[in-house]
């Protein structure tokens, strides 16, 4: 602070004056601060304003809703064809917004769909409070997956069965991410620890070789080698269906991605941590279960989500090898005829759930790196 | 400096002494081994299995292995290539080649240019001006939550919604936009400006010398001498002169509306165009936030002390804050290039015919997958390795030395 004893006025304090002028002086300040800023808010301003004018215009004043439809139940699309270029035709979304979302999932049997989303978010919300970050977690993630896979796939409790080949939409690009989130935690926790541990020389090669390679290569590669290497090494006569190759490619993936993540954790962790529990004569898997991990995964939660957020993004890419996940039901309902030129619309659409889920995400893992910075820096 | 004093403590730590290795439980030499061998042979075991299970597969099917394909007439139309080719006469080899040199292409110049839209927009997002600040940050937080493939297949959309070539939105006839791509005036290249260009690389070497000797002078004397006069003149004025003595040719190509489509000029294809201003505006957004926060990693002393000192703005933005911001947002941004490198190979939902989408289309036509496969990680672990050895180097040069 100021040992020196000199009075200097801080900028706060002139800060706070300005602020307290009102809305002008804030304008005059953080506006038209200098000729240069002047000019850049004009400019901006001018854009942002026909920006958001065009787009209001479009998207809500000439928008087109619904559309009649003829008497064999086709969409009769020709306003929309009339209004292109001037309005949105929403009217895309109405009629194929269960398709986008629910894949060819029998449409009397969506509401199992609808559910399983609902418990995916709820299991988010969940795992996000950091009252219930306990052991009991994992029984939940446990028995909340387990569901979602009866009521996928029904078969039992008077469900009906329902193959995955019906499966679609966005349930299937839940699946893949939040599965392949829980299957390749495990993993990667196991892979950092082996890529840490210098006695064991050729398990930190096998580890450092497996994250290596698999984060060298697009994930493009590792789902092509699912799709067509993956049939050529299981043994005559057994055949795993499409979308579990996609998984086990997803997990492998995943799990070369948060190995690093975790590996920053434990590195970050001070050594006194490890060396304390050895002094006190734990062995290896009580030092790492109990003293390390517990430390290096709290350190890493906000990263932890952030990864999570590229896999949500990244199964997107499952398109390329045609699995239904929500990306690749856009473009199935855009190869509808009468609703081909309405992609705008149709990716708008999407891109407004994807956003809505990390947005979601990113500012929960902002807020917490806040809260565990401030527990920290106490 | 030796120790003089006989305390065993300072001696530094002692080897510890050899002993044999018991085989017992209690031994954790022997645990060592036992677990490593334990868990390689588990590996090897499964991977015996697996390859295996390939062979007799390929067996059962009739495929060939081996690269043989790679001489064969591969018959791949390829729309886009930097080197002639004809898929009458040319083979699986040089269509990969072309699809690899597609790759590094899209990757180098959309490394150049997101760095440069991403560096002005993490700038903007530390703008006095509110409005710029917001503006750039609403860019950053749209598009991370967007998955880039969306954003390839809208923009490839929105490009194929253009205007056809007669209808083409146009700056005074020099550049066009239209369904078929961006086209851009070429000039013509000829001897000259081979040898303009070779002047001007010279005098990039003049130019390292020059600055050597500057910094050697005032390592001596305390005094820098000027190097920009040189520079000047061996890096602008050395290379106009042999261009103007080769006669100055400048013919510039413009495209012209010939028919139903335009010929002559530049053209960036409708593929290539979308797939680059997806990667470019995508990565952009990430390499933003890596440019702020390392902006903001630097402490406001050190602004305030530079000053105090009666530094220059441009000297204390060249000498003492960018050297700190660059330590943290080099290994950054090295995952950034990575990232852009990795997420050109989208392009082959879009049609760009990069290493993966030409090497997809061999593997459908040989049905030689693990080849094919194979073929693709090499490629990209290439790239990869090549892109990580330079930004460590580069990172190592610019690293902090402590003592």
């Amino acid at each position: 602070m100021s040992d020196a004893g000199i009075h200097v006025p801080t900028a706060a304090r002139t800060q706070t004056v300005v602020a307290s002028a009102g809305l002008a002086a804030w304008a005059r300040l953080n506006l038209f601060g200098s000729w240069w800023s002047t000019a850049v808010t004009l400019l901006l301003g001018y854009i942002i304003l026909r920006v958001v004018v065009g787009v209001v215009e479009w998207g809500l004043i000439h928008a087109i809703w619904t559309v009649p439809y003829s008497a064999t139940g086709i969409a009769d699309t020709a306003i929309c064809q009339v209004a292109k270029g001037t309005g949105a035709c929403w009217a895309v979304l109405t009629d194929k917004y269960r398709l986008i979302l629910f894949g060819r999932y029998p449409y009397a049997e969506q509401w199992r769909p609808a559910i399983v989303v609902l418990l995916f978010i709820g299991l988010y919300i969940v795992s996000g409070m950091r009252r219930f970050w306990r052991k009991e977690l994992v029984v939940v993630w446990v028995v909340v997956l387990a569901a979602i896979g009866i009521l996928m796939g029904g078969g039992v409790f008077g469900l009906s069965d329902i193959t995955e080949d019906y499966w679609g939409g966005l349930p299937i690009t839940l699946i893949l991410a939040t599965f392949g989130a829980a299957f390749s935690f495990p993993l990667a926790v196991l892979v950092a620890l082996g890529r840490r541990a210098t006695k064991l020389p050729a398990v930190k090669l096998l580890c450092v070789l497996y994250v290596e390679i698999i984060r060298g290569v697009p994930l493009i590669a590792v789902l092509f080698m699912a799709s067509v290497m993956f049939p050529l090494f299981m043994p005559a006569g057994v055949n795993v269906d499409k979308l579990l190759r996609a998984q086990i490619a997803f997990i492998l993936f995943a799990g070369a991605y948060l190995a690093e993540v975790i590996r920053g954790g434990l590195q970050a962790l001070p050594a006194g941590q490890a060396e304390a529990a050895d002094a006190l004569g734990l062995s290896y898997w009580k030092k790492t279960a109990f003293i390390i991990l517990p430390q290096a995964l709290r350190l890493v939660i906000p990263p932890l989500v952030n990864t999570f957020i590229g896999f949500f993004k990244d199964t997107s890419l499952v398109l390329i090898i045609g699995i239904f996940d929500l990306l690749t039901m856009g473009k199935v309902a855009l190869s509808d005829p009468p609703w081909q030129s309405f992609s705008t619309e149709v990716y708008l659409g999407l891109a407004a759930v994807y956003i809505a889920f990390c947005f979601a995400m990113s500012k929960y893992s902002r807020s917490l790196e806040r809260d565990l910075n401030r527990a920290r820096d106490r | 400096m030796p120790y003089t004093t006989a305390d065993p403590r300072l001696a530094g730590p002692r080897a510890a002494p050899k002993r044999r290795m018991r085989l017992s439980r209690a031994d954790p030499v022997f645990r060592s081994v036992v677990w490593q061998i334990l868990i390689v042979g588990v590996v090897v075991a499964i991977a015996w299995y697996l390859i295996h299970n390939t062979s007799t597969n390929l067996a059962a099917r009739h495929i060939a292995t081996g690269f043989g394909f790679l001489g064969r007439v591969a018959g791949i139309p390829i729309g886009e290539s930097m080197i002639p080719y004809d898929p009458a006469t040319d083979t699986y080899g040089t269509a990969l080649l072309i699809g690899v040199l597609n790759t590094l292409n899209i990757a180098v110049i959309g490394i150049i240019l997101a760095t440069i839209l991403g560096t002005l927009i993490g700038i903007g997002r530390l703008s006095k001006n509110w409005l710029l600040a917001k503006l750039t940050g609403f860019y950053v937080e749209t598009l991370r939550d967007i998955p880039l493939l969306l954003q390839l297949l809208f923009w490839y959309t929105v490009l194929q919604g253009l205007p056809g070539p007669r209808q083409a939105w146009h700056i005074d006839d020099i550049a066009f936009l239209s369904n078929r791509g961006l086209k851009i005036p070429r000039l013509e290249w000829q001897t000259a400006h081979t040898w303009a260009l070779a002047a001007f690389v010279a005098g990039l070497f003049v130019t390292w010398l020059g600055t050597r000797r500057a910094r050697r002078r005032q390592d001596a004397t305390g005094v820098r001498p000027a190097v920009w006069p040189v520079a000047v003149a061996v890096l602008i004025v050395l290379p106009a002169i042999v261009w103007a003595a080769l006669g100055a040719p400048f013919v510039l190509e413009f495209p012209a509306l010939r028919g139903f489509n335009f010929q002559g000029g530049l053209t960036l294809a409708p593929e290539y165009f979308a797939l680059l201003l997806g990667l470019v505006t995508y990565t952009a957004s990430y390499i933003a936030e890596i440019v702020r926060s390392g902006i903001q990693a630097v402490p406001k002393g050190q602004w305030e002390a530079s000053r105090a000192l009666g530094l220059s703005s441009g000297a204390i933005l060249r000498w003492i804050v960018l050297p700190q911001a660059l330590r943290v947002i080099v290994p950054p941004m090295t995952s950034q290039y990575l990232n852009l490198t990795k997420n050109s190979s989208l392009a082959v939902a879009i049609g760009y015919q990069d290493v993966v989408s030409i090497a997809n289309t061999t593997l459908n036509q040989t049905g030689q997958a693990i080849e094919g496969i194979a073929f693709i990680m090499a490629v990209y672990l290439t790239i990869s390795l090549s892109i990580s050895l330079f930004m460590n180097w580069y990172n190592a040069r610019i690293a902090l030395v402590e003592r």
